[in-house]
């Protein structure tokens, strides 16, 4: 559960940071990286509270 | 209120703080590399980059100011703070009751639970910039002093609302909420300035300093801004923390490092924190044109992420900060219940907040608010550096049972009095503030013990 919770919350990060550069080097347009950058807030918060410790 | 009760009073405030900390509840530097990381990533970094930039920066003297700024800032918490820290093991404000007296300790208290109500109130302002965004609410320009709209005071009400219902109810649970959302707010601020950097005509990394000279950080302060140099970035880095490192505020924090060299730490606060937020906000100003408005910034750069980003980092630094106050406050209210003091704070903070100059003119106010406690912290490092090496006693206050050092408050009301009447820019004045805090201080402690000794008719 909380290697699962791990992993989801590192794909939250990328998901915050990656399309960012994609649409920097011209990959992907403003919209998706808008789009993709909220799911990774969604995955973030809902995983990261499960193993981040005090 | 008698001198007693006072006493009484912050004895209760800071009971769990009395005592040095035990060698087995030292931390690792990873510890605080990681605290400092997380603090220096709130709300009030989405607004310092913008307004750096419409104070016309060049961006050669905005990076080399920062960056001189920062280890300069560094250095001061690992020279300064760090090693009374580690050899005391109290927090700042039983230290400075111990150098101080109680009595003085109290008014300092108060006046620092007074800056941190405004701070707080900074924090919410950036946090109703991005709550307004789907409302329409019209967003307070740079020159705005006054609440601009009903619908920005009906804002800045629902997000003190929220703000002081949730200091009152649960504080330590949104204080590690705010260490969850760190990582990720760090990341927005990056991706979001990344994601711009196209619409300001950078099409690879060798464009960023072409840009940047030409679009961001341009040499032209916006109309009715003042011309920020290379002296105003680097004395700013410096000193919008000087109530922690010079002032010894983190002592509290440093007191639990095994070594004084985890001062250090700082670094990662002053370059992952600083450095890259102010960067960042700085690129999302320029890439709305000129817009200052944390909320609609950030949301221009990522989105329905970003005004969150926003929400959030205002929201987790102003619980704490709205939480200590009303713990201040406490000690002038005895017979008031926490909630009560705390609900009275938020009320005061939540007006502050209405008015936009708060936010715009934050410059001015980070460093004020640093002018102000900065003197006690000076006062520490001379009571526990130099009156042993001068033949004079430290800890006075301590030792004698006194309820004020008339010493200490002397030195710290003439030295903020001197640097308030200084025709210098405020971003300036902490910096003689230091030498007259340390020169008067000392001065005034031989005085007064030297006559004590020559009444009494022996050695100190």
């Amino acid at each position: 559960m909380r290697a699962a919770a791990i992993v989801a919350s590192a794909l939250g990060l990328l998901l915050t940071i990656v399309p960012a550069c994609l649409v920097f080097a011209g990959c992907l347009t403003w919209q998706t990286h808008a789009h993709l950058m909220t799911a990774g807030m969604f995955l973030w918060f809902l995983t990261a509270p499960v193993w981040f410790r005090d | 209120m008698s001198a007693g009760t006072v006493t009484e009073r912050l004895d209760a405030l800071y009971e769990f703080d009395r005592e040095p900390v035990r060698e087995d509840r030292l931390q690792h530097f990873s510890n605080f590399a990681g605290l400092y990381a997380g603090e220096h990533v709130a709300g009030t970094e989405f607004i310092i980059g913008p307004l750096f930039v419409s104070h016309g920066v060049t961006a050669p003297d905005f990076f080399l100011g920062l960056i001189a700024g920062n280890i300069l800032a560094v250095l001061c918490w690992a020279l300064c703070c760090a090693p009374v820290a580690v050899r005391t093991r109290l927090t700042f404000y039983w230290q400075l009751r111990r150098v101080c007296g109680p009595a003085l300790n109290f008014v300092y208290c108060i006046v620092n639970a007074l800056m941190w109500c405004i701070l707080a109130g900074a924090m919410i302002g950036v946090s109703a910039t991005a709550v307004g965004l789907p409302f329409g609410m019209p967003m307070p320009q740079l020159t705005d002093f006054y609440p601009t709209s009903a619908s920005w005071v009906a804002v800045v009400f629902g997000v003190g609302a929220v703000v002081v219902v949730l200091a009152i109810l649960g504080f330590e649970r949104i204080a590690w909420f705010g260490k969850v959302c760190s990582p990720w707010m760090c990341l927005v601020f990056i991706g979001a300035a990344i994601a711009v950097l196209p619409k300001l005509g950078c099409a690879s990394p060798g464009d960023f300093w072409r840009v940047a000279n030409e679009k961001i950080w341009t040499g032209v302060p916006f109309g009715g801004q003042s011309k920020f140099t290379f002296w105003h970035v680097m004395f700013f880095a410096w000193f919008c923390n000087i109530a922690w490192h010079i002032g010894m505020g983190d002592m509290s924090v440093l007191r639990y490092a095994r070594k004084w060299w985890y001062g250090f730490a700082s670094a990662f606060g002053m370059f992952f924190g600083h450095f890259i937020a102010w960067t960042c906000s700085g690129v999302l100003c320029a890439a709305a044109q000129g817009g200052i408005a944390p909320g609609p910034i950030a949301y221009g750069g990522a989105g329905i992420a970003g005004a969150v980003c926003v929400v959030i980092a205002g929201w987790t630094t102003a619980n704490p900060t709205l939480y200590r106050a009303g713990l201040a406050f406490q000690v002038v209210t005895p017979n008031w219940a926490r909630w009560k003091v705390t609900l009275a704070a938020g009320v005061v903070t939540t007006i502050a907040a209405c008015f936009p100059a708060l936010v715009m003119k934050l410059l001015d106010f980070v460093a004020v608010y640093g002018l102000i406690l900065m003197p006690m912290g000076v006062v520490i490092l001379a009571d526990y550096w130099i009156l042993p090496r001068l033949g004079l006693r430290s800890e006075v206050a301590a030792r004698d049972g006194l309820t004020v050092n008339w010493a200490a408050a002397i030195a710290w009301l003439a030295t903020v009095g001197i640097c308030v009447a200084m025709g210098i820019e405020i971003f300036f004045k902490s910096f003689p503030g230091i030498l007259i805090a340390l020169v008067l201080y000392v001065g005034i402690s031989a005085l007064f013990q030297r006559r004590a000794v020559a009444r009494a008719g022996g050695a100190p």
